[in-house]
């Protein structure tokens, strides 16, 4: 399995070379891995669900017991089978919707497989830590396929808000993730699932984990990062925010119900924010007259649906969500892919100028019928066997199953009249409407809508088999006694007559669609969670910009002072109360410290009175002298080395500063107020320091153990007779990369300061006026975020 | 190529050649550039063209001496660095980058590397990372020679320190003056 999410990202590191010369040779190289994970998968499915799952396991670094755990599972069967499959078919398909040159699918095909390949990494993963990471990646590859070149503004903030809210998330998830598997003891899924762990910890995981869940499957309140992700090129939209990457969070509820079947809360926010999405979505859906819109707020309610059925915990809700996961999957790529023809072949997909277009494309508008037979749960579709399944599951219950039943046939209504919306939207006739011009589409660009379209009915039809997959997953909650399956035909029951209701009321509300919207109009203005996010957004922006001007004022004497300060008070405070003198300081231990010290004195004596400063830089430079020749005194030859040469080194650049300032110091204070707090921090900082470093010193008693260790062992440790150089370089060899990496990263940050200012005057000098360019980022926000108003009101 | 190739073009006999007489012609750096000629020091240029290669090669025995001396890649690399600050002051700002074709960041990036995969490398082996291990063997001439891994990891600290030192150079000495040279020939 490894080897397969392996061959994809290798696939994809290799396809941009491709891609430039051949594209469309590119994206059916890109449909090979996909299509051989979908046939090692379809390979797998008999031993899958007679129990003989597939595990491999990686531990790359043992030492933290971390690994990468894969296994297939009959859930992760059935996500594989959607991931891959229409993997494979979205990357055919954009071989014909992309042009030949379009810079857009040559970036595509490479992130659509890394995207296909991290996804199945995805499902497949047994582990917590290694689906995170898998999840944190699919949210990478969804930011940079919605912004794709990121020209249009548009594209750019949504594909912000996408990795916005999905990694805020990601990370509240990782949080649950540690505090789940800390209480637990393991990470692995499997495990957690064979031993639920009980505890107050497990019941703080489920509510984190449920938000990096709810964000990533678009639940309210932050389902809106999906409809606006539409802007994508429809293929992406397609595979990542229909069939698969969206289903994420639902897959993780799935994966993680069976650990959290005795968490009450668990189920109860499923099915509160679950329902609550479902009728939102269906609601908004019914009054989108742009066709991708419509399908993204489908897609939002159904997901709401799939949490629902998911997060619920008995088995007759599990199989029902596991064959709706499978339906969703197939008729929403598949009206994707067509909306994408339609969009492809008459250069619109608003439904206010599409008319007849069943005429111009009969093959794309039969695919639609298809697959909106699902969606609508009609028979002999697998839609239809979820939600008769959906609904004989909270058939017996208390007052709580019975709001959910009810939410799901209010839920079920909306879903038929966007469905019929969907279909008249996009191929009826209209009155008053001449028929829009469309080039007939190619079977390269049909066939791959039509494939999931018929697969979702042929699912249908082959109900035994759809069972068996569902049943698989289900039966972890337990067979019970008469267990529920799948079929066509159950007999004359409640749920065919909510079936039959939920038909009647959708093709009811479609018909009176003018009045709905109008209903809609006059109804009040909630508070969307468009604007909240915006409204966020801007106050952060707001922050940030306001810390910063107050932190960063650019004078360095108050840094100076506010660094001191801070040193002053909180190690000094603690010093003032803990510490206490040691009884006897010995003065001197050899002579030669005594010139030193009186060197030094009187060359800090000279540093304060200096009124040039090139006077003082060197009378600094004696002082570092001066604490060289100590240390040499004290017998540290190596540290008296790299003291000279820093020194030598710091007055070099001084010297090289210094001819770009003013000779002498200036007395330019305004406030002569200022000079005696100044004299106070400086003469209390120099105070701390002295006072902390006699403390420090006299504080160790014996010779430390460490000390003795590196002694001992720095021959046949590090092959070094030097011990410093042998901690240095081996003992704490990893300090040392640290700080040389440090050191790499200021000396590019002055090295970018010093080149900027000479890259800014350049500038200046330029024919562009810099005036115009003057605050280019909040101008854009500020616009960003009027533009956003304008579509929310919309 | 020699500096008596960059001679410059004997004065003019003009009415102030008495006074040129004992400009210095000769260019003692290898750069073949020197400062103006009033900024100039003859001295200051003759012993950084002597004393650059010895500063170089002892900032090597640092390097190599540091296990059982004092010394290690830190100072070696610092050493390095010093001699071109030297020929930097002799010989002004288009001295420092004229006999080292790398750039400083370059430096910075490859001594970097250097450290993180000698720390990695022993991963390769089944060690863990920034194990070092002890090699000694003998050669005909040298005799017998101890080679201990983490050499590599004083070598890429080596050349970072001296990359950030020809940067410092870049940036604070040649920028600035080229930053001062700019701001003149705009005020004028």
């Amino acid at each position: 399995m490894l080897v397969l999410v392996l061959a994809h990202l290798l696939v994809a590191v290799a396809l941009p070379f491709v891609a430039v010369r051949a594209m469309r040779l590119a994206f059916a190289l890109a449909a090979l891995p996909p299509a051989a994970a979908l046939a090692w998968t379809l390979v797998h499915i008999g031993p899958v669900l007679r129990g003989r799952e597939v595990v491999e396991t990686l531990a790359w670094a043992p030492r933290i017991d971390l690994e990468i755990a894969l296994r297939l599972d009959p859930l992760a069967l059935a996500m594989t089978l959607l991931v891959s499959g229409v993997g494979a078919l979205v990357l055919l398909y954009s071989r014909y919707y992309f042009g030949r040159d379009s810079p857009d699918g040559k970036r595509s095909a490479p992130l659509l497989l890394a995207f296909a390949g991290v996804m199945l990494g995805l499902v497949l993963a047994d582990d917590l830590i290694t689906l995170y990471v898998f999840w944190e990646l699919t949210t990478i590859c969804s930011f940079l396929l919605v912004g794709q070149a990121g020209i249009s503004r548009e594209s750019r903030r949504s594909a912000l808000q996408a990795l916005l809210v999905t990694t805020l998330g990601g990370l509240v998830m990782l949080l649950g993730f540690i505090v789940l598997g800390e209480s637990a003891g393991t990470y692995r899924v499997s495990e957690l699932v064979a031993n639920p762990p009980r505890g107050a910890g497990v019941g703080v995981a489920a509510v984190l984990i449920l938000v990096g869940a709810f964000t990533k499957s678009a639940q309210l309140p932050f389902h809106n990062w999906l409809p606006a992700a539409m802007v994508a090129p429809t293929p992406i939209s397609a595979y990542l925010h229909a069939a698969s990457m969206v289903k994420a969070g639902v897959f993780l509820v799935a994966r993680l119900t069976p650990v959290f079947v005795g968490v009450t809360h668990w189920w109860v926010l499923t099915a509160v924010f679950g329902v609550t999405t479902m009728i939102v979505g269906g609601w908004r859906a019914l009054h989108e007259y742009d066709l991708k819109k419509l399908l993204a707020y489908g897609t939002v309610s159904q997901l709401g649906f799939l949490m629902v059925l998911l997060g619920t915990g008995t088995r007759t809700a599990a199989v029902a969500g596991d064959s709706m996961l499978l339906a969703h999957g197939l008729f929403k790529a598949a009206l994707f892919l067509v909306v994408g023809i339609v969009d492809h072949q008459a250069g619109t997909r608003d439904i206010r100028e599409l008319s007849g277009l069943w005429k111009r494309l009969p093959w794309v508008a039969a695919t639609a019928t298809v697959a909106v037979v699902s969606m609508a749960g009609l028979p002999p579709a697998v839609g239809f066997l979820g939600k008769e399944a959906a609904f004989e599951a909270f058939l017996h219950g208390g007052l709580g199953s019975t709001v959910i039943e009810a939410g799901l046939l209010l839920g079920s209504v909306f879903t038929v009249a966007y469905s019929a919306r969907l279909l008249w939207g996009a191929f009826a006739d209209k009155p008053r409407q001449t028929t829009t011009e469309a080039i007939a589409a190619g079977a390269g660009l049909v066939l791959p809508a039509a494939v999931p379209a018929v697969a979702g009915i042929v699912l249908g039809v082959a109900y035994p088999i759809t069972d068996d997959l569902s049943s698989a997953y289900a039966d972890t909650y337990g067979t019970g006694a008469d267990p529920y399956h799948l079929a066509l035909w159950h007999g004359l029951n409640l749920p065919l007559l909510f079936s039959a209701i939920a038909l009647a009321g959708g093709v009811a509300l479609h018909a009176a669609r003018e009045r709905v919207t109008n209903l809609r109009a006059r109804l009040p203005k909630p508070f969307t969670a468009q604007r909240a996010y915006e409204r966020i957004m801007a106050l952060l922006e707001r922050t940030a910009v306001g810390v910063t001007g107050r932190i960063q004022v650019g004078s360095l004497p108050t840094y100076l002072g506010i660094i001191l300060i801070t040193v002053l008070v909180v190690p000094g405070s603690v010093l003032l109360t803990r510490a206490s003198l040691p009884d006897a300081v010995p003065v001197w231990h050899r002579l030669l410290q005594i010139p030193l010290a009186v060197v030094i004195l009187i060359a800090i004596a000279g540093v304060v009175r200096a009124r040039r400063r090139l006077t003082a830089v060197v009378l600094v430079g004696v002082i570092g002298y001066g604490i060289g020749g100590l240390f040499i005194v004290d017998g540290g030859p190596d540290l008296a080395l790299a003291q000279f040469l820093v020194e030598t080194l710091t007055m070099v650049a001084f010297v090289f500063v210094l001819r770009r300032l003013p000779a002498r110091f200036v007395q330019s204070e305004p406030a002569p107020g200022l000079r005696v707090p100044k004299v106070v921090i400086a003469v209390a900082g120099g105070v701390f320091m002295a006072v902390a470093a006699l403390l420090f010193s006299s504080a160790r008693q014996a010779p430390p153990t460490a000390s003795r260790y590196y002694i001992a062992h720095a021959e046949e440790g590090a092959g070094a007779t030097n011990v410093v150089n042998a901690i240095i370089v081996d003992f704490r060899a990893l300090d040392t990369v640290g700080e040389i990496a440090v050191l790499a990263v200021a000396a590019t940050g002055v090295a970018s300061l010093v080149l900027a200012t000479r890259y800014q005057r350049r500038r200046r000098r330029g024919p562009g006026r810099s005036g115009s360019a003057a605050k280019p980022t909040d101008r854009t926000t500020a616009d960003d975020h009027d533009s956003r108003r304008e579509e929310a009101r919309e | 190529m020699t500096e008596r190739d960059h001679r410059p073009e004997p004065a003019a006999e003009d009415s102030d050649s008495w006074t040129e007489w004992d400009v210095p012609a000769e260019r003692w750096l290898l750069s073949g550039y020197c400062r103006d000629q009033r900024e100039r020091t003859v001295l200051l240029e003759l012993a950084a063209r002597i004393v650059f290669p010895t500063v170089i090669v002892f900032s090597l025995y640092l390097l190599f001496a540091g296990h059982d001396h004092p010394g290690g890649g830190f100072s070696g690399g610092l050493v390095a660095g010093q001699a071109f600050v030297l020929r930097h002051l002799a010989g002004g700002r288009l001295d420092d980058s004229s006999t080292l074709s790398m750039r400083p960041p370059v430096l910075i990036g490859v001594g970097l590397t250097i450290a993180v995969l000698t720390g990695f490398a022993p991963l390769l082996f089944g060690e863990v990372v920034l194990e070092s291990d002890i090699y000694k063997f003998t050669l005909p001439v040298l005799g017998q020679i101890k080679l201990v891994t983490n050499l590599f990891l004083d070598i890429g600290v080596y050349l970072l320190l001296l990359g950030v030192v020809l940067d410092l150079l870049r940036t604070l000495g040649s920028g600035i003056e080229a930053n001062a040279a700019a701001a003149r020939r705009e005020q004028s």
